[in-house]
């Protein structure tokens, strides 16, 4: 048995001939068949982007109609039943449809790139994670317009979700919902970690990660040890209502809260699994608006990773209102409020950089303003409710609806969308306009706060959240009209944002590979990059390898092109150690996403489709994973010498 | 761009958690890991909720699920073995070492179809039956997938294609054992043993 006989070397091509023997090798399909087989990284995350951007544009809908019932009094727009599915599904797209894979796919994007990679870790894994994504983002949206869409809140409490008051499917399609998203988040989790510690750039030791990398690798671990928990969970209440458990149910020893811990133990992490690669964007952006090194960078990844320890110990903030004892909430109520010190310290690192630098505000940078400003209001909200008697008393009114929707939009949205303008030559090879970008910026800014301030206001004036009318009496009208003026505004933001995608998308691409004049190395390659990435894996000497070693980047050769090759670096010096192959397209992935999708749906009609779904999804496996032929020599040589 | 670096005599294989996939099945395990643990919490939380913990008069039966952990136990000489012989590339005690450990997963589900029956409670009776057997239901799972895996594996130690980078995956199936055997101590002490000392 031995492997190919006449292995062909990158250094074996000139320098013209180069390209085009490595795009046979790594991009060998064409047309639909190598949109189906995929499994390059970039057009992975590109078909994440655009479908987490359709479910914002659902989710917002949703919530634009909810503003125009709550416009004014006693209106008669959505029936009850409609509104609390429209909540629901509002706040289960927003959260798992839209933030947690946005970020996940900017990363699947960009990651391999800045480490000087060639492609994501396991790329098939990766193909197969977006498929899921969207077939279970599809199966909620179609069960929604079926008239089964969940109905009792994006945190889907029991007992209300429960066998007993969770009537029909709805509840059940909430909870596989989270199971479809539950796997491909984890399975992006695993090929971040794994890209960032062993496919780095040889030179790339741990302290001249790029900002992004590190925020991307504490939010991949976060998911990884957070995410158990609501797969825990969702299984419990799905298996509550499915084959008679009793987690859920006190009247047979189970326990309504518990439902609650699984969850926030999960619930409050992800917050920051939005938030903390959305804080690594922002650290991107004003480095490069600074143009020279941001200030602070041990300061920042410490702040980074104790952000994501932190999140884990202030779940139960969630819960101050369900009589746990004094104790434990004190605990909780001061780890929420020690949470504000890193991302304090980050904010002072980016003024910082900025103080006294050149700072070039193109619409990336107006976007990381917005994140400093919308933010900063909605943590300090955040402040007041982690103290325990004033929760008591904001506790499910819209001081809370405002908080959360301040601190996403400042927090993820803001950034994220800064980052859309920074990364979208990249992406696209087209630079986004600035005039309408600068539209995008001030509409955002004032909408956000013209929605989500008279909620904070409405909440300390009584206004209960999910309720989906009012009494005219009741002092709430004018705030209530100002806030669905604001969300038109914010609409109105969003909708310049798309027409900008769009106007840019019709342009040829004329984009350089380093428009921003940047120092990671994203930038080092054509925008957008080739199947391979780089047709040499740079070597790096330094934290900023396009600002040092500018026009002289050094690289490795030695890697064949007759198969799809990557060098394979230690974790801590990355050090080159290995040649790795990588795995070639194949349908395989999207077949036993389709396997996969089919049991699970099945299992919400009968648990026995668990079993006979298995037997598919298991044959697909086997196809995905079986080798197809001899890839290495064997026995090795040196085994054979030795 | 300046070539600074040759990796051309680099190895393009690696039985020693050099490669990529062995970091990815420790992140997975983790991840098992985790839900273990989170399981373990509900369990514990369920008994701090219930004063008359275990709920119902009769315990599970911890013979058989004791019977497993020693057999579990025992089942690692055969495995310590099998990587031994795999990081020796010595293809020819490979294939017997899978064989093996096939027959050791079959009679590992065997055995645990049996002990489904020693549990002594349903899953639909009470809180204390639905945890213990979401904890046995999870470790079941694990078994499932490594004796699916291990199967596909030995096929192709048999059938090939084989070559060196096979002999990595073949570790990664071997240790993944190790972690069916290691999270059944726990898994066994909260099914069996916990409802005993701290129950009622």
């Amino acid at each position: 048995m031995s492997a190919v006989e006449h292995p062909v070397y990158d250094t074996d091509h000139t320098a013209e001939a180069l390209p085009s023997a490595l795009l046979r090798t790594w991009e060998p399909h064409t047309g639909l068949w190598n949109w189906l087989t995929s499994v390059d990284h970039k057009s992975i995350a590109r078909r994440y982007i655009v479908t987490a951007f359709v479910f914002l544009i659902l989710g917002g809908i949703l919530a634009l109609v909810m503003r125009f019932q709550l416009a004014q009094p006693e209106q008669q727009l959505l029936s009850p039943d409609l509104y609390n599915q429209f909540f629901t599904m509002h706040g289960t797209t927003m959260m798992f449809l839209f933030a947690v894979p946005i970020m996940e796919a900017v990363a699947v994007y960009i990651v391999p790139l800045m480490v000087g990679a060639r492609i994501i870790a396991f790329p098939r894994l990766n193909a197969f994670s977006y498929w899921v994504y969207l077939f279970g983002g599809s199966m909620i949206w179609v069960a929604f317009f079926l008239n089964a869409g969940p109905d009792a809140g994006w945190f889907s409490y029991v007992p209300l979700a429960g066998p007993e008051y969770g009537a029909g499917k709805r509840s059940d399609m909430w909870a596989q919902l989270i199971t479809f998203t539950e796997i491909s988040a984890l399975a992006v989790s695993v090929e971040i970690v794994v890209t960032v510690f062993k496919f780095r750039a040889p030179g790339m030791t741990l302290n001249r990660i790029p900002i992004f990398v590190w925020a991307m690798l504490v939010a991949s671990f976060s998911i990884i040890f957070a995410m158990p928990s609501v797969v825990v969970g969702s299984s419990m209440l799905i298996s509550d209502r499915l084959i008679g458990t009793h987690f859920f149910n006190p009247a047979e020893g189970g326990d309504a809260l518990l439902w609650q811990h699984l969850f926030w133990f999960f619930g409050h992490p992800e917050v920051y699994i939005i938030f903390i690669p959305a804080v690594g964007m922002a650290s991107t952006i004003v480095e490069t608006a600074a143009r020279r090194p941001i200030f602070g960078y041990s300061l920042i990844v410490l702040s980074l990773i104790s952000t994501g320890f932190l999140s884990f110990g202030l779940w139960v903030h969630h819960m101050f209102a369900s009589g746990l004892p004094r104790m434990g909430n004190s605990f909780f109520s001061a780890s929420s409020m020690a949470i504000a010190i890193p991302t304090g310290a980050q904010l002072f690192c980016w003024i910082a950089t900025w103080w006294d630098a050149r700072v070039r505000i193109t619409t990336p940078a107006l976007f990381v303003i917005a994140f400093m400003i919308i933010f900063t209001l909605g943590g300090l909200s955040g402040i007041m409710i982690a103290s325990v008697p004033f929760d008591l008393q904001a506790t499910d009114t819209y001081f809370i609806v405002g908080h959360i929707h301040y601190v996403l939009l400042g927090g993820a949205v803001a950034p994220l969308l800064g980052a859309f303008y920074y990364w979208f030559p990249k992406f696209t090879g087209r630079i986004l306009s600035e005039r309408l970008g600068a539209w995008n910026f001030w509409l955002y800014l004032i909408g956000a706060n013209l929605t989500f301030a008279p909620m904070l206001i409405l909440g300390l004036r009584g206004m209960t959240r999910r309720i989906f009318t009012y009494p005219p009496d009741f002092g709430w009208n004018d705030l209530n009209l100002l806030s669905t003026i604001g969300a038109v505004v914010l609409s109105l933001s969003f909708l310049i944002f798309l027409i900008n995608v769009a106007r840019s998308l019709a342009q040829p691409a004329t984009a350089l590979s380093n428009p921003w004049g940047a120092s990671s190395l994203e930038w080092a390659t054509t925008s957008p990059p080739p199947p391979y990435n780089f047709a040499f894996t740079p070597v790096v000497e330094s934290r900023w390898p396009l600002w040092t070693e500018a026009g002289a980047l050094s690289h490795a050769t030695g890697l064949r092109t007759d198969r799809k090759e990557v060098i394979v670096t230690t974790a801590v010096e990355a050090e080159a150690v290995l040649r790795d192959t990588v795995p070639s397209p194949t349908i395989w992935p999207l077949i036993t996403a389709i396997a996969t999708t089919a049991m699970l749906i099945g299992s919400i009609y009968t648990p026995s489709a668990v079993v006979y779904g298995a037997i598919p999804t298991g044959l697909a496996l086997i196809a995905w994973l079986y080798p197809r032929k001899a890839e290495t020599e064997f026995p090795p040589q040196e085994e054979k010498a030795a | 761009m300046s070539a600074k670096l040759d990796v051309r005599h680099l190895r393009d294989y690696d039985l020693n958690h050099g490669m990529p996939i062995w970091l990815g099945t420790m992140a997975f395990m983790i991840i098992e890991g985790m839900g273990f643990a989170m399981a373990f919490a509900a369990y514990l939380y369920l008994q701090s909720q219930n004063p008359d913990w275990p709920l119902g008069p009769k315990l599970p039966d911890p013979r058989l699920g004791g019977a497993l952990a020693v057999f579990l136990l025992m089942t690692e000489i055969p495995n310590i073995w099998l990587k031994r012989r795999i990081r020796a590339f010595d293809l020819k005690r490979v294939r017997i070492g899978m064989l093996i450990m096939s027959m050791i997963g079959l009679a590992t589900l065997a055995i645990r179809a049996f002990e489904f029956g020693f549990l002594n409670v349903r899953w639909d009776v009470n809180a204390f039956g639905s945890i213990i057997w979401a904890l046995i239901f999870l470790h079941t799972t694990h078994i499932v997938v490594d004796v699916f895996e291990t199967w596909v594996m030995t096929t192709m130690a048999f059938f090939g294609p084989v070559d060196a980078r096979r002999f990595g995956d073949l570790v990664e199936n071997a240790e993944y054992w190790d972690f069916v055997v290691l999270t059944w101590s726990p898994v066994y002490f909260f099914i069996y043993w916990a409802p005993r000392w701290f129950g009622i």
